[in-house]
Protein backbone atom coordinates (compact mmCIF):
# COMPACT_ATOMS: atom_id res chain seq x y z
CA UNK A 1 0.00 0.00 0.00
CA UNK A 2 1.28 3.16 -0.72
CA UNK A 3 -0.78 5.80 1.14
CA UNK A 4 -2.09 4.96 4.62
CA UNK A 5 -5.25 3.07 5.21
CA UNK A 6 -7.34 6.05 5.98
CA UNK A 7 -6.70 6.82 2.11
CA UNK A 8 -8.37 3.72 1.15
CA UNK A 9 -11.55 3.59 3.48
CA UNK A 10 -15.04 4.48 2.83
CA UNK A 11 -16.30 8.17 4.12
CA UNK A 12 -19.10 6.09 5.77
CA UNK A 13 -17.08 3.98 7.48
CA UNK A 14 -15.06 7.14 8.99
CA UNK A 15 -17.83 9.12 9.79
CA UNK A 16 -18.79 6.38 11.61
CA UNK A 17 -18.14 7.44 15.50
CA UNK A 18 -17.06 4.38 17.89
CA UNK A 19 -19.62 3.03 20.24
CA UNK A 20 -20.11 5.68 22.92
CA UNK A 21 -20.56 3.16 25.64
CA UNK A 22 -16.95 1.39 24.10
CA UNK A 23 -14.58 3.72 26.33
CA UNK A 24 -16.56 2.90 29.34
CA UNK A 25 -16.52 -0.80 28.98
CA UNK A 26 -12.51 -0.49 28.67
CA UNK A 27 -12.75 0.57 31.84
CA UNK A 28 -14.87 -1.05 33.65
CA UNK A 29 -13.47 -4.90 32.12
CA UNK A 30 -9.96 -3.83 33.65
CA UNK A 31 -11.26 -3.55 36.75
CA UNK A 32 -11.70 -5.68 39.36
CA UNK A 33 -14.67 -6.33 41.97
CA UNK A 34 -17.27 -4.11 39.91
CA UNK A 35 -20.98 -4.77 40.38
CA UNK A 36 -22.24 -3.91 36.72
CA UNK A 37 -25.34 -2.37 36.22
CA UNK A 38 -24.26 -1.85 33.01
CA UNK A 39 -25.67 -4.93 31.39
CA UNK A 40 -28.00 -4.67 28.74
CA UNK A 41 -29.00 -8.07 28.62
CA UNK A 42 -31.20 -10.52 31.03
CA UNK A 43 -29.29 -12.25 34.00
CA UNK A 44 -30.92 -15.15 33.64
CA UNK A 45 -29.57 -18.12 31.40
CA UNK A 46 -31.75 -19.23 28.63
CA UNK A 47 -34.66 -21.56 29.73
CA UNK A 48 -33.14 -25.22 29.60
CA UNK A 49 -35.70 -26.73 27.49
CA UNK A 50 -34.71 -24.00 24.25
CA UNK A 51 -31.00 -25.46 25.28
CA UNK A 52 -32.13 -29.08 25.10
CA UNK A 53 -34.24 -28.83 21.93
CA UNK A 54 -31.09 -26.86 20.09
CA UNK A 55 -28.92 -29.82 21.51
CA UNK A 56 -31.08 -32.13 19.88
CA UNK A 57 -31.17 -30.68 16.86
CA UNK A 58 -27.82 -30.57 16.06
CA UNK A 59 -27.75 -34.67 16.96
CA UNK A 60 -30.05 -34.85 14.59
CA UNK A 61 -27.97 -32.99 11.83
CA UNK A 62 -29.93 -29.93 11.20
CA UNK A 63 -27.16 -28.08 9.92
CA UNK A 64 -28.09 -26.93 7.17
CA UNK A 65 -29.34 -23.66 4.72
CA UNK A 66 -33.10 -23.16 5.82
CA UNK A 67 -35.46 -20.86 3.71
CA UNK A 68 -34.01 -17.19 3.58
CA UNK A 69 -36.95 -16.21 5.70
CA UNK A 70 -36.38 -19.12 8.12
CA UNK A 71 -37.78 -22.24 9.26
CA UNK A 72 -41.50 -21.96 7.60
CA UNK A 73 -42.26 -24.06 11.28
CA UNK A 74 -40.46 -20.90 12.93
CA UNK A 75 -42.41 -18.74 11.05
CA UNK A 76 -45.82 -20.36 11.60
CA UNK A 77 -44.84 -20.31 15.42
CA UNK A 78 -43.94 -16.54 15.51
CA UNK A 79 -47.31 -15.94 13.42
CA UNK A 80 -49.21 -17.58 15.86
CA UNK A 81 -47.01 -15.86 18.97
CA UNK A 82 -47.94 -12.49 17.07
CA UNK A 83 -51.41 -13.30 17.01
CA UNK A 84 -52.21 -14.46 20.29
CA UNK A 85 -50.25 -12.44 22.13
CA UNK A 86 -50.34 -9.07 20.56
CA UNK A 87 -53.52 -9.65 18.42
CA UNK A 88 -51.57 -8.89 15.19
CA UNK A 89 -52.05 -10.67 12.32
CA UNK A 90 -48.66 -11.96 9.87
CA UNK A 91 -48.88 -14.63 7.25
CA UNK A 92 -45.98 -17.02 7.90
CA UNK A 93 -45.24 -17.50 4.08
CA UNK A 94 -44.63 -13.74 3.00
CA UNK A 95 -44.63 -11.46 5.98
CA UNK A 96 -42.72 -12.70 8.30
CA UNK A 97 -38.46 -12.77 8.36
CA UNK A 98 -36.02 -14.89 11.04
CA UNK A 99 -33.16 -12.32 11.37
CA UNK A 100 -30.11 -12.19 13.22
CA UNK A 101 -31.13 -10.66 16.14
CA UNK A 102 -33.40 -7.54 15.86
CA UNK A 103 -30.35 -5.62 15.09
CA UNK A 104 -30.79 -6.88 11.42
CA UNK A 105 -34.40 -6.87 11.65
CA UNK A 106 -33.75 -3.18 11.70
CA UNK A 107 -30.90 -2.69 9.32
CA UNK A 108 -33.23 -4.60 6.72
CA UNK A 109 -36.27 -1.69 7.78
CA UNK A 110 -34.09 0.76 7.28
CA UNK A 111 -32.07 -0.19 3.94
CA UNK A 112 -35.38 -1.17 2.52
CA UNK A 113 -36.88 2.20 2.82
CA UNK A 114 -34.38 4.94 3.36
CA UNK A 115 -33.39 6.79 0.16
CA UNK A 116 -29.67 9.34 0.13
CA UNK A 117 -31.51 12.57 2.02
CA UNK A 118 -34.21 10.88 3.80
CA UNK A 119 -34.65 11.46 7.23
CA UNK A 120 -35.40 9.47 10.12
CA UNK A 121 -36.90 10.28 13.38
CA UNK A 122 -35.30 8.81 16.31
CA UNK A 123 -36.96 9.03 19.66
CA UNK A 124 -34.18 9.71 22.15
CA UNK A 125 -32.65 8.90 24.48
CA UNK A 126 -32.21 5.60 22.74
CA UNK A 127 -30.70 2.46 22.06
CA UNK A 128 -26.92 3.09 20.38
CA UNK A 129 -27.48 1.13 17.02
CA UNK A 130 -30.64 3.36 15.38
CA UNK A 131 -29.06 6.53 13.74
CA UNK A 132 -25.75 4.50 13.20
CA UNK A 133 -28.07 2.48 10.82
CA UNK A 134 -30.11 4.85 9.39
CA UNK A 135 -26.60 6.84 8.46
CA UNK A 136 -25.25 3.04 7.17
CA UNK A 137 -28.28 3.36 5.37
CA UNK A 138 -28.01 6.64 3.23
CA UNK A 139 -30.24 8.71 5.61
CA UNK A 140 -29.91 11.14 8.07
CA UNK A 141 -31.38 10.60 11.92
CA UNK A 142 -32.81 13.15 13.15
CA UNK A 143 -33.13 12.73 17.04
CA UNK A 144 -36.11 13.73 18.65
CA UNK A 145 -35.52 14.24 22.29
CA UNK A 146 -38.23 13.43 24.82
CA UNK A 147 -38.60 14.87 28.19
CA UNK A 148 -38.02 13.37 31.88
CA UNK A 149 -41.11 15.62 32.81
CA UNK A 150 -43.77 13.49 31.27
CA UNK A 151 -41.65 10.18 31.98
CA UNK A 152 -39.64 10.36 28.68
CA UNK A 153 -42.91 9.19 26.67
CA UNK A 154 -42.86 10.59 22.94
CA UNK A 155 -45.69 13.49 22.48
CA UNK A 156 -46.89 14.08 19.09
CA UNK A 157 -46.14 18.01 19.22
CA UNK A 158 -42.43 16.70 19.37
CA UNK A 159 -43.24 14.31 16.59
CA UNK A 160 -44.37 17.16 14.77
CA UNK A 161 -41.47 19.94 15.29
CA UNK A 162 -39.01 17.32 13.87
CA UNK A 163 -41.08 16.35 10.65
CA UNK A 164 -39.60 17.96 7.61
CA UNK A 165 -40.44 17.29 3.67
CA UNK A 166 -37.64 14.89 4.03
CA UNK A 167 -39.24 12.71 6.64
CA UNK A 168 -39.97 9.35 5.85
CA UNK A 169 -40.08 7.00 9.14
CA UNK A 170 -40.16 7.44 12.93
CA UNK A 171 -38.50 4.61 14.70
CA UNK A 172 -39.50 3.97 18.36
CA UNK A 173 -39.01 1.48 20.78
CA UNK A 174 -41.31 0.84 23.90
CA UNK A 175 -40.85 -0.27 25.98
CA UNK A 176 -37.30 1.48 25.58
CA UNK A 177 -33.97 1.33 25.96
CA UNK A 178 -32.64 2.95 28.11
CA UNK A 179 -35.37 4.90 30.01
CA UNK A 180 -37.69 1.76 30.20
CA UNK A 181 -40.53 3.77 29.14
CA UNK A 182 -43.57 2.01 27.73
CA UNK A 183 -45.83 3.89 26.04
CA UNK A 184 -49.76 3.13 26.84
CA UNK A 185 -52.41 2.39 23.90
CA UNK A 186 -53.64 5.64 24.49
CA UNK A 187 -50.26 7.29 23.80
CA UNK A 188 -49.86 5.19 21.04
CA UNK A 189 -52.80 6.59 19.27
CA UNK A 190 -51.85 9.50 19.77
CA UNK A 191 -48.56 9.02 17.95
CA UNK A 192 -50.64 7.54 15.44
CA UNK A 193 -52.79 10.53 14.49
CA UNK A 194 -49.22 12.36 13.82
CA UNK A 195 -47.63 9.39 11.74
CA UNK A 196 -50.68 9.17 9.34
CA UNK A 197 -51.14 12.94 9.15
CA UNK A 198 -47.25 13.07 8.05
CA UNK A 199 -47.52 9.82 6.18
CA UNK A 200 -44.57 8.31 8.14
CA UNK A 201 -43.82 4.44 7.68
CA UNK A 202 -43.32 3.19 11.90
CA UNK A 203 -40.04 1.09 12.05
CA UNK A 204 -41.31 -0.07 16.07
CA UNK A 205 -39.10 -2.31 17.79
CA UNK A 206 -40.50 -4.12 20.44
CA UNK A 207 -38.00 -6.22 21.75
CA UNK A 208 -38.51 -5.69 25.49
CA UNK A 209 -42.52 -6.42 24.84
CA UNK A 210 -42.64 -9.40 27.14
CA UNK A 211 -41.15 -7.29 29.91
CA UNK A 212 -44.08 -4.91 30.62
CA UNK A 213 -45.29 -4.59 34.14
CA UNK A 214 -47.98 -2.12 34.40
CA UNK A 215 -49.87 -2.08 31.76
CA UNK A 216 -51.12 -4.50 29.17
CA UNK A 217 -48.45 -4.70 26.46
CA UNK A 218 -49.94 -2.73 22.68
CA UNK A 219 -48.20 -3.11 19.78
CA UNK A 220 -48.12 -0.37 17.54
CA UNK A 221 -49.35 -2.65 14.27
CA UNK A 222 -52.74 -3.31 16.46
CA UNK A 223 -53.53 0.17 16.25
CA UNK A 224 -55.97 1.63 13.66
CA UNK A 225 -54.56 2.51 10.59
CA UNK A 226 -51.01 1.95 11.68
CA UNK A 227 -50.84 -2.01 10.32
CA UNK A 228 -50.07 -1.02 6.59
CA UNK A 229 -47.30 1.21 7.82
CA UNK A 230 -45.46 -0.67 10.58
CA UNK A 231 -42.38 -2.41 10.37
CA UNK A 232 -42.42 -4.74 13.28
CA UNK A 233 -38.90 -5.80 14.99
CA UNK A 234 -39.23 -8.24 17.54
CA UNK A 235 -36.97 -11.01 19.11
CA UNK A 236 -35.89 -13.90 21.31
CA UNK A 237 -32.63 -11.97 23.45
CA UNK A 238 -34.52 -10.02 26.16
CA UNK A 239 -38.22 -11.87 26.99
CA UNK A 240 -36.51 -15.36 26.49
CA UNK A 241 -33.00 -14.94 27.54
CA UNK A 242 -31.13 -15.34 24.55
CA UNK A 243 -29.10 -12.83 23.94
CA UNK A 244 -26.06 -14.47 22.30
CA UNK A 245 -27.86 -16.47 20.17
CA UNK A 246 -28.81 -13.43 18.16
CA UNK A 247 -32.54 -14.24 16.82
CA UNK A 248 -35.24 -12.01 15.75
CA UNK A 249 -37.30 -11.23 13.54
CA UNK A 250 -38.93 -8.69 11.60
CA UNK A 251 -43.65 -8.90 10.38
CA UNK A 252 -44.78 -6.31 7.84
CA UNK A 253 -46.88 -5.85 4.92
CA UNK A 254 -46.27 -8.26 1.93
CA UNK A 255 -44.66 -5.74 -0.06
CA UNK A 256 -42.05 -4.56 2.61
CA UNK A 257 -41.01 -7.90 3.20
CA UNK A 258 -40.41 -9.02 -0.23
CA UNK A 259 -37.86 -6.07 -0.63
CA UNK A 260 -36.13 -6.79 2.65
CA UNK A 261 -36.11 -10.41 1.69
CA UNK A 262 -33.58 -9.69 -1.08
CA UNK A 263 -31.19 -7.45 1.20
CA UNK A 264 -31.36 -10.41 3.93
CA UNK A 265 -30.54 -13.41 1.11
CA UNK A 266 -27.65 -11.08 0.02
CA UNK A 267 -25.58 -10.49 3.14
CA UNK A 268 -26.91 -12.79 5.28
CA UNK A 269 -28.63 -16.04 3.86
CA UNK A 270 -30.24 -17.46 6.75
CA UNK A 271 -30.37 -17.69 11.02
CA UNK A 272 -28.62 -20.51 12.12
CA UNK A 273 -30.59 -23.60 11.85
CA UNK A 274 -30.36 -25.43 14.79
CA UNK A 275 -30.97 -22.27 16.88
CA UNK A 276 -33.83 -22.04 14.67
CA UNK A 277 -34.82 -25.05 16.55
CA UNK A 278 -34.47 -24.01 19.32
CA UNK A 279 -36.46 -20.76 18.87
CA UNK A 280 -39.66 -23.04 17.95
CA UNK A 281 -39.36 -24.59 21.44
CA UNK A 282 -39.03 -21.31 22.88
CA UNK A 283 -42.48 -19.90 21.95
CA UNK A 284 -43.82 -23.38 22.34
CA UNK A 285 -43.01 -24.50 25.70
CA UNK A 286 -41.81 -21.33 27.55
CA UNK A 287 -44.50 -19.59 29.07
CA UNK A 288 -44.08 -20.31 32.55
CA UNK A 289 -40.57 -19.37 32.73
CA UNK A 290 -41.25 -16.06 30.73
CA UNK A 291 -43.76 -15.06 33.12
CA UNK A 292 -41.50 -16.27 35.96
CA UNK A 293 -38.47 -14.51 34.67
CA UNK A 294 -41.16 -11.17 34.00
CA UNK A 295 -42.31 -10.98 37.74
CA UNK A 296 -38.29 -11.44 39.04
CA UNK A 297 -37.80 -8.11 36.74
CA UNK A 298 -41.10 -5.96 38.48
CA UNK A 299 -39.94 -6.95 41.60
CA UNK A 300 -36.66 -5.71 41.05
CA UNK A 301 -37.66 -2.72 39.49
CA UNK A 302 -39.84 -1.87 42.28
CA UNK A 303 -37.28 -2.15 44.68
CA UNK A 304 -34.78 0.12 42.28
CA UNK A 305 -36.67 2.80 41.79
CA UNK A 306 -38.09 2.72 45.54
CA UNK A 307 -34.22 2.76 46.74
CA UNK A 308 -32.92 4.87 43.88
CA UNK A 309 -35.92 7.91 45.10
CA UNK A 310 -34.74 7.47 48.91
CA UNK A 311 -31.02 8.00 48.03
CA UNK A 312 -32.08 11.32 46.36
CA UNK A 313 -31.35 9.94 42.60
CA UNK A 314 -34.80 10.83 41.14
CA UNK A 315 -36.16 8.30 38.79
CA UNK A 316 -39.01 7.90 37.36
CA UNK A 317 -41.01 3.88 37.23
CA UNK A 318 -40.08 2.78 33.81
CA UNK A 319 -43.19 0.23 32.89
CA UNK A 320 -40.93 -2.30 31.37
CA UNK A 321 -37.78 -3.52 30.01
CA UNK A 322 -35.07 -4.11 32.88
CA UNK A 323 -33.79 -0.67 33.01
CA UNK A 324 -34.28 2.65 35.32
CA UNK A 325 -32.97 5.92 34.39
CA UNK A 326 -32.62 8.39 37.45
CA UNK A 327 -31.52 11.99 37.63
CA UNK A 328 -28.08 12.43 38.77
CA UNK A 329 -29.02 16.50 38.68
CA UNK A 330 -28.64 16.62 42.43
CA UNK A 331 -24.73 15.66 42.63
CA UNK A 332 -23.67 18.35 40.42
CA UNK A 333 -21.66 16.06 38.08
CA UNK A 334 -22.32 15.43 34.31
CA UNK A 335 -23.21 12.34 33.31
CA UNK A 336 -19.84 11.22 32.46
CA UNK A 337 -18.52 12.49 35.72
CA UNK A 338 -20.71 10.26 37.59
CA UNK A 339 -20.78 7.06 35.80
CA UNK A 340 -16.92 7.46 35.76
CA UNK A 341 -16.40 8.48 39.54
CA UNK A 342 -18.50 5.79 40.45
CA UNK A 343 -16.75 2.74 39.07
CA UNK A 344 -13.57 4.59 40.28
CA UNK A 345 -14.34 5.81 43.88
CA UNK A 346 -17.42 2.56 44.57
CA UNK A 347 -16.53 -0.33 42.16
CA UNK A 348 -20.16 0.15 40.50
CA UNK A 349 -20.64 0.52 36.48
CA UNK A 350 -23.66 2.25 35.15
CA UNK A 351 -23.99 3.52 31.65
CA UNK A 352 -23.75 7.52 31.53
CA UNK A 353 -27.28 9.21 30.30
CA UNK A 354 -25.64 10.78 27.39
CA UNK A 355 -24.77 7.70 25.72
CA UNK A 356 -28.05 7.30 24.30
CA UNK A 357 -28.38 10.83 22.59
CA UNK A 358 -28.17 14.54 24.17
CA UNK A 359 -31.41 14.39 25.99
CA UNK A 360 -29.76 11.76 28.13
CA UNK A 361 -27.75 14.25 29.80
CA UNK A 362 -27.88 14.60 33.46
CA UNK A 363 -29.17 10.63 33.99
CA UNK A 364 -27.72 7.51 33.88
CA UNK A 365 -28.67 4.17 33.12
CA UNK A 366 -28.77 1.24 35.34
CA UNK A 367 -29.97 -2.05 34.61
CA UNK A 368 -31.63 -4.32 37.01
CA UNK A 369 -30.95 -7.35 35.16
CA UNK A 370 -28.41 -8.76 38.31
CA UNK A 371 -29.37 -10.73 41.45
CA UNK A 372 -30.95 -8.83 44.60
CA UNK A 373 -27.80 -9.18 46.84
CA UNK A 374 -25.38 -7.74 43.82
CA UNK A 375 -28.43 -4.96 43.86
CA UNK A 376 -29.09 -4.30 47.27
CA UNK A 377 -24.79 -4.31 47.91
CA UNK A 378 -24.77 -1.81 44.51
CA UNK A 379 -26.94 0.84 46.00
CA UNK A 380 -25.58 0.68 48.98
CA UNK A 381 -22.06 1.96 47.47
CA UNK A 382 -24.25 4.54 45.35
CA UNK A 383 -25.51 6.12 48.33
CA UNK A 384 -22.96 6.18 49.90
CA UNK A 385 -21.22 8.24 46.59
CA UNK A 386 -24.19 10.08 46.80
CA UNK A 387 -23.83 11.52 50.17
CA UNK A 388 -20.63 12.73 49.97
CA UNK A 389 -21.22 14.37 46.88
CA UNK A 390 -24.80 15.83 48.04
CA UNK A 391 -23.00 16.75 51.17
CA UNK A 392 -20.05 18.41 49.37
CA UNK A 393 -22.89 20.47 47.14
CA UNK A 394 -24.38 21.73 50.46
CA UNK A 395 -21.03 23.09 51.89
CA UNK B 1 -57.30 -19.82 51.74
CA UNK B 2 -57.76 -17.05 49.24
CA UNK B 3 -54.74 -14.67 49.46
CA UNK B 4 -54.28 -11.24 47.65
CA UNK B 5 -51.91 -10.77 45.15
CA UNK B 6 -49.48 -8.94 47.35
CA UNK B 7 -49.75 -11.69 49.90
CA UNK B 8 -48.69 -14.08 47.28
CA UNK B 9 -45.84 -12.44 46.28
CA UNK B 10 -44.32 -11.81 49.36
CA UNK B 11 -44.64 -15.74 49.66
CA UNK B 12 -43.23 -15.93 46.46
CA UNK B 13 -40.39 -13.70 47.76
CA UNK B 14 -39.83 -15.43 50.48
CA UNK B 15 -39.61 -18.88 49.20
CA UNK B 16 -36.59 -18.06 47.40
CA UNK B 17 -34.67 -15.95 50.11
CA UNK B 18 -36.66 -15.93 53.84
CA UNK B 19 -33.35 -13.48 54.93
CA UNK B 20 -34.24 -10.81 53.06
CA UNK B 21 -35.38 -7.73 54.97
CA UNK B 22 -39.24 -6.46 55.48
CA UNK B 23 -37.81 -3.13 54.05
CA UNK B 24 -36.57 -4.81 51.05
CA UNK B 25 -39.70 -6.76 50.59
CA UNK B 26 -42.31 -3.58 51.29
CA UNK B 27 -39.83 -1.94 48.31
CA UNK B 28 -40.06 -5.19 45.99
CA UNK B 29 -44.28 -4.80 46.57
CA UNK B 30 -44.69 -1.30 46.82
CA UNK B 31 -45.49 -1.31 50.28
CA UNK B 32 -44.57 -0.47 53.44
CA UNK B 33 -42.22 -1.97 55.68
CA UNK B 34 -44.82 -2.65 59.07
CA UNK B 35 -47.66 -4.12 56.45
CA UNK B 36 -45.50 -6.75 55.12
CA UNK B 37 -44.31 -7.79 58.63
CA UNK B 38 -48.14 -7.90 59.97
CA UNK B 39 -48.42 -10.03 57.01
CA UNK B 40 -45.84 -12.37 57.35
CA UNK B 41 -46.80 -12.90 60.92
CA UNK B 42 -50.32 -13.73 59.61
CA UNK B 43 -49.29 -16.02 57.70
CA UNK B 44 -47.27 -17.87 59.80
CA UNK B 45 -49.84 -17.99 62.09
CA UNK B 46 -52.08 -19.31 59.56
CA UNK B 47 -49.68 -21.84 58.80
CA UNK B 48 -49.08 -20.99 55.25
CA UNK B 49 -45.37 -20.16 56.06
CA UNK B 50 -44.48 -23.07 57.84
CA UNK B 51 -40.70 -22.90 58.44
CA UNK B 52 -37.89 -21.53 57.07
CA UNK B 53 -35.24 -24.19 56.69
CA UNK B 54 -31.63 -23.75 55.12
CA UNK B 55 -30.84 -26.20 52.29
CA UNK B 56 -27.26 -27.31 53.37
CA UNK B 57 -25.23 -29.13 51.28
CA UNK B 58 -23.57 -31.92 54.24
CA UNK B 59 -21.89 -33.58 51.66
CA UNK B 60 -19.06 -30.92 51.30
CA UNK B 61 -18.59 -31.12 55.02
CA UNK B 62 -15.96 -33.77 56.48
CA UNK B 63 -17.26 -35.84 58.90
CA UNK B 64 -20.46 -35.04 58.21
CA UNK B 65 -21.79 -36.78 55.67
CA UNK B 66 -25.13 -38.56 55.61
CA UNK B 67 -27.01 -41.38 54.52
CA UNK B 68 -29.80 -41.04 52.84
CA UNK B 69 -32.95 -43.34 51.31
CA UNK B 70 -35.85 -43.37 49.98
CA UNK B 71 -38.23 -46.28 50.74
CA UNK B 72 -41.37 -47.24 48.84
CA UNK B 73 -43.61 -48.77 51.89
CA UNK B 74 -47.07 -50.76 50.80
CA UNK B 75 -49.70 -50.01 53.74
CA UNK B 76 -52.98 -51.69 55.30
CA UNK B 77 -55.48 -48.94 55.48
CA UNK B 78 -57.70 -48.85 58.17
CA UNK B 79 -61.47 -48.55 58.07
CA UNK B 80 -62.26 -45.26 59.15
CA UNK B 81 -58.88 -43.21 59.19
CA UNK B 82 -57.37 -44.35 55.89
CA UNK B 83 -53.57 -44.03 55.05
CA UNK B 84 -53.79 -41.16 57.63
CA UNK B 85 -53.03 -43.24 60.97
CA UNK B 86 -50.30 -45.41 59.87
CA UNK B 87 -48.70 -42.38 57.94
CA UNK B 88 -48.88 -40.16 61.29
CA UNK B 89 -47.14 -42.40 63.11
CA UNK B 90 -44.52 -43.21 60.84
CA UNK B 91 -44.15 -38.95 60.27
CA UNK B 92 -42.82 -38.93 64.17
CA UNK B 93 -40.21 -40.86 63.58
CA UNK B 94 -37.13 -38.16 63.85
CA UNK B 95 -35.35 -40.31 60.98
CA UNK B 96 -38.13 -39.00 58.71
CA UNK B 97 -37.21 -36.07 56.65
CA UNK B 98 -40.24 -36.63 54.12
CA UNK B 99 -43.49 -38.69 53.93
CA UNK B 100 -45.87 -38.85 50.68
CA UNK B 101 -48.95 -40.53 50.13
CA UNK B 102 -48.73 -41.67 46.67
CA UNK B 103 -50.58 -42.86 43.77
CA UNK B 104 -49.37 -46.49 42.32
CA UNK B 105 -47.57 -49.12 42.82
CA UNK B 106 -46.95 -48.53 46.37
CA UNK B 107 -48.51 -46.31 49.06
CA UNK B 108 -46.07 -44.63 51.14
CA UNK B 109 -42.92 -42.42 50.21
CA UNK B 110 -40.66 -42.50 52.52
CA UNK B 111 -37.20 -40.39 52.93
CA UNK B 112 -34.83 -41.88 55.53
CA UNK B 113 -32.00 -39.86 56.69
CA UNK B 114 -29.34 -41.46 58.74
CA UNK B 115 -25.33 -40.82 59.46
CA UNK B 116 -24.65 -44.15 58.44
CA UNK B 117 -26.16 -47.29 56.12
CA UNK B 118 -26.62 -49.56 59.45
CA UNK B 119 -28.52 -46.67 61.03
CA UNK B 120 -31.05 -46.63 58.11
CA UNK B 121 -31.14 -50.10 57.84
CA UNK B 122 -31.76 -50.26 62.07
CA UNK B 123 -34.77 -48.16 61.35
CA UNK B 124 -35.98 -50.25 58.50
CA UNK B 125 -35.93 -53.14 60.17
CA UNK B 126 -36.74 -52.45 63.82
CA UNK B 127 -39.07 -48.98 63.82
CA UNK B 128 -40.93 -49.39 60.47
CA UNK B 129 -41.21 -52.93 58.75
CA UNK B 130 -42.79 -54.30 62.60
CA UNK B 131 -45.60 -51.18 62.30
CA UNK B 132 -48.64 -53.21 61.97
CA UNK B 133 -50.53 -51.91 58.71
CA UNK B 134 -47.05 -51.84 56.89
CA UNK B 135 -46.90 -55.01 54.62
CA UNK B 136 -43.88 -54.86 52.37
CA UNK B 137 -40.61 -51.99 52.13
CA UNK B 138 -38.37 -51.49 49.58
CA UNK B 139 -35.74 -49.14 50.37
CA UNK B 140 -33.50 -46.93 47.64
CA UNK B 141 -30.10 -45.91 48.83
CA UNK B 142 -29.30 -42.59 47.57
CA UNK B 143 -26.24 -42.42 45.94
CA UNK B 144 -25.76 -38.60 44.88
CA UNK B 145 -27.96 -35.20 44.97
CA UNK B 146 -28.03 -33.01 41.90
CA UNK B 147 -30.81 -31.17 42.74
CA UNK B 148 -33.08 -30.54 45.89
CA UNK B 149 -35.79 -28.55 46.45
CA UNK B 150 -35.23 -26.84 42.85
CA UNK B 151 -31.44 -25.84 43.24
CA UNK B 152 -28.62 -27.66 41.83
CA UNK B 153 -25.82 -28.99 43.76
CA UNK B 154 -22.46 -28.44 41.58
CA UNK B 155 -24.29 -25.83 39.26
CA UNK B 156 -21.04 -24.05 39.03
CA UNK B 157 -21.17 -24.66 35.05
CA UNK B 158 -23.73 -21.48 34.55
CA UNK B 159 -21.86 -19.11 36.13
CA UNK B 160 -22.48 -15.16 34.65
CA UNK B 161 -20.54 -15.00 31.99
CA UNK B 162 -21.61 -11.56 30.42
CA UNK B 163 -19.98 -8.61 29.85
CA UNK B 164 -19.80 -5.63 32.32
CA UNK B 165 -21.11 -3.06 30.06
CA UNK B 166 -23.42 -3.78 27.07
CA UNK B 167 -25.57 -1.32 25.19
Amino acid sequence: MTNGVSNYLSYTAKELKPSPIRKFFDLAASMEGVISLGVGEPDFITPWNVREATILSIEQGFTSYTANAGLLELREEISAYLQRGFNVDYNPVNQIIVTVGASEAIDLAFRAIVNPGDEVLIVEPSFVSYAPLVALAGGTPIPVSTSPANGFKITAEQIEAAITEKTKAILICSPNNPTGTALTRKELEEIARTVEKHDLIVVMDEIYAELTYDEEFTSFAAIDGMYDRTILINGFSKGFAMTGWRLGFLAAPAEFVGHMLKIHQYTTMCAPHMLQHGAIEALRNSYHEVESMRNSYRRRRNYVVDTLNNIGLDCHVPGGAFYVFPSIKATGLSSEQFAEKLLMEEKVAVVPGNAFGESGEGYIRCSYATSMEQLQEALKRMQRFVERRVGAVVK
Amino acid sequence: MKLNSEEIEILKIIEENHKISAATIASMVMSNEEKVRETIKKLEQQKIIMSYPTLINWSKVEGQEHTIAMIEVKVTPKRGVGFDEVAQRISRFPEVSSLYLMSGAYDLSITVEGRTMHEVASFVSEKLSPIESVVSTTTHFMLKKYKHDGVRFDSGDEKDRRMVVTP
